[in-house]
């Protein structure tokens, strides 16, 4: 059957419990009460701190069959999932699934243990290295599911990601459960994607190598919700977890972009007072910002707040006062750990908060503006950010197709060529984020338009932005490096991509080799 | 002239460039491509043709070309390609400004 993007998906995927077809972004309503976990009780004797992970897991007990979760904050310097899988294989369990948010090349661990029939189902929102490349050529029997940030919370709240055990990477707790990612010497910030975890999760290990203090504080995941707290000696490489500083890119054509897309934002006439605005931490993106940054100072516009992935550099927006508040779903640097940790209007968020799309209101819902990238968009504004020029996984939604929902303005910056390949494409390979949630695209030589934005067309042009059609763009960058052929894949579905609502918005084919 | 008189090479494996290597081929042994290419599945068929049409031109029947591409456009692919063979010792047809 052809869902609401025109894209193929099977009835019936093997692995994959009931498939309903994405049907536009808004569509889906949710017909269900929230998973309820486990109840509990604690007596005043009782001790939560353990020797080791082989202790836990025959406490709880972990048995056969049984979904783990983890979180990504340490990106890749993690410790944790392989200390954890390691301990599952030396006891002998099978057929576990890894839930964990996003996939890194230090996981690659976890190639051997699928192997082995420790593992046998993946659920994550973006992965890259070599689980990504083994998914694409079929590691898995049964498809991994790619979903987003949001999605992810909601799956969880929703009881379609049930969790039996979740193991938090905690970089600072007490003996008592009580956890931040602020102190130790893994201190990564936020542990904003672990809160649905740890609220529905059976039962919640803290994985720390920093006890402090009873009671811990700042708490961001709190006691009550924690059952076992588990000392090691390492959780993590702090060189892997956070970079020093956040560079803004000199490459000319991503300044170019960047500051394309800035006079874009100030066309729209939502840099004003109450601006709320999320960025990437990369290339043009962070860029962007910079170009913003500027146009607010000459104007005095003091904004209401950024969302999502922080980094100092917008710490440095809210210490001018550039920005009331940050929330903070995950810290890229050391000025994020510091500015959470000192100061209030520094709000640390869950991953439900930010972008579950089927709660009272999540933060994305708030935002004026996104700026995003893209490996790939087709005429249709529909964009891929999963597979690929060789179609193989290399990323995933993380919080795109979440904040393109809720933002009034969502805007894609990228190259126009990559290299030699176009960005525009007839039909993207895996489509990640539906057009009708992009509004422009911004390139070094123009600026296209969705026609559903017809008022934005008109603010472009009033304003001298070089505005194109899509079709006019795809043209100039094939006229320059001639038009690709299209990649071959094969039959195999290796991974489905569930939108944020849970309806599946496309497949991931396996490639060859 | 059939062919080139000694192996060179031209260009670089920087993005967005392409290294191309050429060596004498026997009499009779026609155009023999050996390509690497980080977009092969999307243009590896046109890499090769312009490779191929690029030779011809200067009347080379037999060489052996290993292009080692990083996302070079077409005239790049040409112009590095012309640059081999001139430092092969193969008398281009039209002066390289």
């Amino acid at each position: 059957m052809k869902n609401a993007i025109g894209r193929e998906i099977p009835e019936t995927i093997s692995g994959i419990a009931a498939i309903k077809p994405f049907a536009g972004a808004f569509t889906a309503v949710p017909e269900m009460a929230r998973q309820a976990p486990k109840v509990k009780i604690i007596k005043p004797t009782d001790r939560k701190l353990v020797d080791s992970l082989v202790e836990v897991f025959k406490k709880i007990p972990v048995t056969d069959g049984m979904t783990l979760s983890f979180h990504h904050h340490f990106r890749n310097g993690d410790g944790v999932v392989n200390m954890v899988l390691a301990t599952a294989a030396q006891l002998g369990l099978k057929n576990l699934t890894v839930a964990l948010s996003s996939v890194f090349p230090v996981h690659a661990p976890i190639i051997d243990h699928v192997k082995n029939g420790v593992v046998t189902g993946l659920d994550t929102n973006y992965m890259s290295g070599p689980v990504a490349q083994a998914v694409s050529k079929g590691l898995f029997d049964k498809p991994v599911i790619l979903r987003t940030h949001g999605g992810r919370g909601r799956a969880i709240e929703c009881g379609q990601l049930k969790i039996d055990v979740a193991f938090i990477a905690a970089p600072a707790a007490d003996e008592y459960g009580n956890l931040n990612g602020v102190e130790g010497p893994a201190a990564c910030g936020s542990l904003g994607y672990a809160f649905p975890d740890a609220q529905y999760a059976d039962y919640v290990v803290a994985v720390t190598d920093y006890l402090g203090e009873y009671p811990l504080s700042p708490i961001s995941i709190p006691q009550t919700r924690v059952d076992y707290v588990v000392k090691v000696e390492c959780v993590g490489d702090p060189k892997g977890i956070v970079s020093g500083t956040t560079r803004i890119t000199k490459d000319p054509v991503g300044l170019k972009i960047a500051e394309t897309a800035a006079k874009v934002i100030q066309a729209t006439g939502l840099i004003k007072n109450g601006f709320a605005f999320q960025t990437g931490a990369g290339g043009a993106s962070l860029a962007t910002a910079a170009f913003v940054r500027k146009m607010m100072e000459k104007d005095s516009v003091v904004g209401s707040f950024a969302l999502g992935g922080i980094t100092g550099y917008m710490v440095d927006m809210l210490e001018s006062g550039l920005f009331k508040k940050l929330m903070d779903v995950q810290g890229f640097d050391l000025e994020a750990i510091r500015s959470l940790s000192t100061n209030p209007n520094h709000l640390e968020i869950g991953a439900d908060f930010y972008a579950s799309p089927f709660n009272a209101g999540c933060a994305v819902n708030q935002l004026d503006v996104v700026i995003l990238g893209a490996t790939e968009m087709d005429t249709d504004f529909n964009v891929n950010v999963v597979t690929g020029s060789d179609g193989v996984i290399m990323g995933g939604s993380g919080g795109h197709a979440d904040a393109a929902a809720g933002a009034k303005v969502t805007i894609i910056v990228a190259n126009l060529l990559r290299g030699r390949l176009p960005i525009i494409v007839n039909k993207v390979l895996t489509a990640t984020t539906p057009g009708e949630t992009i509004d422009v695209l911004v390139t070094e030589r123009g600026v296209a338009v969705n026609p559903l934005r017809g008022d934005l067309k008109e603010k472009f042009l009033a304003a001298g932005l070089p505005v194109k059609d899509i079709q006019e763009l795809k043209q100039l960058a094939e006229k320059i490096a001639g038009a690709p052929k299209a990649i071959k894949t094969g039959e195999n579905i290796v991974a489905v991509v569930e939108y944020r609502d849970g309806t599946i918005i496309d497949v991931v084919r396996q490639v060859e080799g | 002239m059939a062919s080139i008189a000694k192996t060179a090479q031209a260009g670089t494996l920087e993005s967005s460039d392409v290294m191309i290597t050429v060596a004498p081929g026997t009499q009779g042994s026609g155009i023999i491509i050996e390509l690497e290419s980080i977009v092969l599945a999307q243009y590896g068929e046109d890499i090769k043709i312009i490779l191929e049409k690029t030779v011809k031109d200067q009347g080379i029947t037999d060489i052996y070309i290993k292009a080692v591409d990083r996302g070079a456009l077409d005239c790049t692919i040409c112009a590095r390609t012309l640059a081999a063979l001139s430092r092969a010792g193969a008398v281009l047809k039209e002066e390289i400004i």
